[in-house]
């Protein structure tokens, strides 16, 4: 007699191998035509793991079931008035950063996982790229929910996706995943599914995951917790897709090495923005970006491509020049911030004096000797009335788009050039890892958006930078951006808690 | 090496090339160890300017709020064009002297070490 119930496993095979079939009169590598010319072979899918053995009916009951305790504790912390119990008010401004720099890329990775869930020949990988573009969609729907309670009481939240488009700073992010979506679908797995889910991901989501616990943000901590499971698949499928690679053709390993190379970089310059947001945004601190790096990249990190040793994949190139940046990097970029405190769409401020303390006693070969005088001469224009923000727009990046803010670790208070020339035109970059990637495909960075120049050709409004930061960001100007202090933010909160 | 693209022959677009700036041209200026300003600066400049008007009407704006820049010697600064060192001619227009669209110009300022000696 026939089960009256599938077992897991035939259930499995009915619902994701057996949805594939053969082609008998249309030719199959015109179903699937990005497949080939990355250069990567693949000699059988039918070897690919899957990673996770999960049916779509299994994937939205379990959904499902989260999302209803989610909603339900995002219901208790807006009837409770949640954002009272925040630690202080110049958290919700790390809260901003993520809403503004993050969450739209959870968007742009669904888009991403949707398209090579379409266009892998294997049947198994197109199913878990399925799953996790569905994912991706949902993360990025919780976290706007998440975080809508705090746009009802602080300034900033507006106008999120907008500004993800436009504003300077979030070029940085936005770029990262269009490189990655420009990609074909392999390098898309290395760049977004292999380096920043698995490799990554721990530094991003841990620190503000835990930050938002820290500092008493219920809503976002809850966020996070519906969000692991999903992020643990993540994980298991980046994996999978790098070893899949490598064991199928040995031509791939040295084009996989290079996109380890390339998204390995990208990834540790676009964790700048975390770097401060652990040691300068996070009035309750949780661990310094340099003790977080160590954790999650150097431990973790390192057991990981010894691992990957058997394969003939090494450790990402400059992995030894970033390991010395997790003594400056925080302090470099909140200092870019800072200084342009006009053009931000969150509040900064100079850190108090017992956070000086904490980051000398956290950074001992680096802050004292270099960073504190930065902050004391802030202090000293402060008290004069002339809050210091730069009067000038700063030279980017062609690739990673940041500020050319990085410094030699061999000479720390000498800012990095590089440069390259192509077709009779000049391209400057932060770092010999910027400029490795701009070498390797000139005919796609040259096409690089970058915000200054963007505005000195006269594509975000103007002429002034008034024009620029109100109409063309859509920035509530003297609310949304300057300093902490005397923001409409922060006398807000001290009405609610009875302060002057 | 090129871009291996599914389209042939792939080249996109370059934005920033020197007919998209109405006439200016890009020049980034840094000061050597003064990481009080974050990053080199970009200013949109004619090619016909003088360098003399860069050093005295372009550049004090912004580079004139660090407490030593009244005290820099301009005849003793050392400067750098794209990385080779440089004599700079006041009287001359830039592109004159070969400081074309996206040319990085360094100065270094021996004797001024930063706020508080620390190079910011």
């Amino acid at each position: 007699m026939a089960a009256k119930k599938l077992n897991i496993k035939d259930k499995y095979r009915l619902l994701t191998r057996d949805l594939d079939w053969e082609y008998s009169y249309q030719d199959r590598q015109a179903a699937f035509p990005y497949e080939e010319f990355e250069g990567i072979k693949i000699t059988d899918w039918s070897k690919w793991e899957d990673p996770f053995r999960l049916t779509m009916d299994a994937y939205w009951k379990y959904q499902a079931e989260k999302e209803k305790k989610l909603y339900a504790i995002f219901d208790a912390f807006a009837q409770n008035n949640g954002h009272l119990n925040v630690s202080d008010p110049r958290y919700v401004n790390a809260i901003k950063l993520f809403l503004s720099a993050v969450t739209p890329l959870e968007y742009q990775a669904y888009q991403g996982f949707a398209h090579t869930g379409r266009q892998f020949g294997g049947v198994g990988a197109r199913i878990a790229c399925q799953m996790q573009s569905i994912d991706e969609l949902r993360h990025v729907q919780t976290q706007i929910h998440a975080m809508s309670h705090f746009n009802k009481f602080f300034d900033g939240f507006q106008d999120f996706s907008h500004m993800h488009d436009r504003v300077w700073y979030l070029s940085v992010p936005k770029s990262f995943f269009n490189d990655a979506r420009a990609a074909g679908p392999f390098e898309f797995m290395i760049a977004i599914g292999f380096s920043f889910e698995y490799v990554l991901t721990n530094l991003l989501f841990v620190p503000f995951m835990s930050g938002a616990a820290h500092n008493g943000d219920m809503a976002t901590v809850t966020f996070g917790f519906s969000a692991q499971s999903d992020e643990a698949r993540h994980m298991t499928l980046g994996l999978e897709i790098i070893k899949f690679l490598l064991e199928q053709h040995e031509d791939n390993v040295p084009i996989v090495q290079k996109w380890i190379d390339k998204w390995f970089w990208r990834g540790a310059r676009l964790l700048s923005v975390v770097s401060m947001m652990m040691d300068y945004m996070l009035p309750n601190k949780v661990m310094s970006w340099k003790e977080a790096w160590e954790v999650y990249f150097e431990e973790a990190g390192g057991a990981l491509f010894k691992d990957l040793a058997r394969y003939g994949i090494r450790m990402p190139k400059y992995a030894d020049v970033i390991e010395k940046e997790k003594e400056h990097l925080s302090h470099q970029t909140w200092w870019t911030f800072y200084t342009h405190g006009q053009a931000t769409g969150f509040h900064t401020w100079i850190p108090s004096d017992e956070e000086l303390d904490w980051l000398s006693e956290k950074y001992p070969e680096t802050f004292d000797k270099y960073y504190r005088p930065r902050w004391e001469l802030a202090k000293e224009m402060e008290a004069k009335g002339e809050r210091f923000y730069t009067k000038a727009l700063p030279q980017l990046c062609t690739i990673c788009q940041v500020p050319m803010l990085f410094t030699d670790m061999d000479n720390p208070t000498q800012t990095v050039y590089r440069s390259s020339q192509y077709e009779g035109e000049r391209y400057h970059f932060c770092s010999d890892g910027c400029k490795d990637i701009f070498d390797d495909e000139p005919e796609k960075y040259v096409q690089s958006w970058l915000p200054v120049h963007q505005i000195f050709q006269g594509n975000c409004g103007g002429p002034d930078l008034t024009g620029v930061l109100g109409e063309f960001y859509k920035m509530n100007l003297g609310a949304d951006n300057l300093d902490m202090k005397g923001s409409p933010d922060e006398q807000r909160w001290n009405q609610w808690k009875g302060k002057a | 090496m090129p871009v291996k693209a599914i389209t042939p022959d792939y080249q996109g677009e370059k934005l920033d090339k020197f007919e998209n700036f109405h006439g200016n041209q890009v020049v980034y200026v840094g000061w050597d160890h003064h990481l009080m300003f974050c990053a080199p600066f970009a200013y949109p400049v004619s090619p016909e300017m003088p360098f003399q008007t860069l050093l005295t009407e372009v550049m004090p704006e912004a580079f004139g709020l660090h407490p030593e820049f009244q005290d820099i010697d301009w005849e003793s600064v050392q400067w750098k064009l794209d990385e080779a060192d440089f004599i700079p001619q006041p009287q001359v227009a830039l592109a004159a002297q070969g400081i074309g669209h996206k040319s990085v110009l360094r100065f270094h300022t021996p004797g001024l070490n930063g706020y508080q000696g620390a190079g910011v």
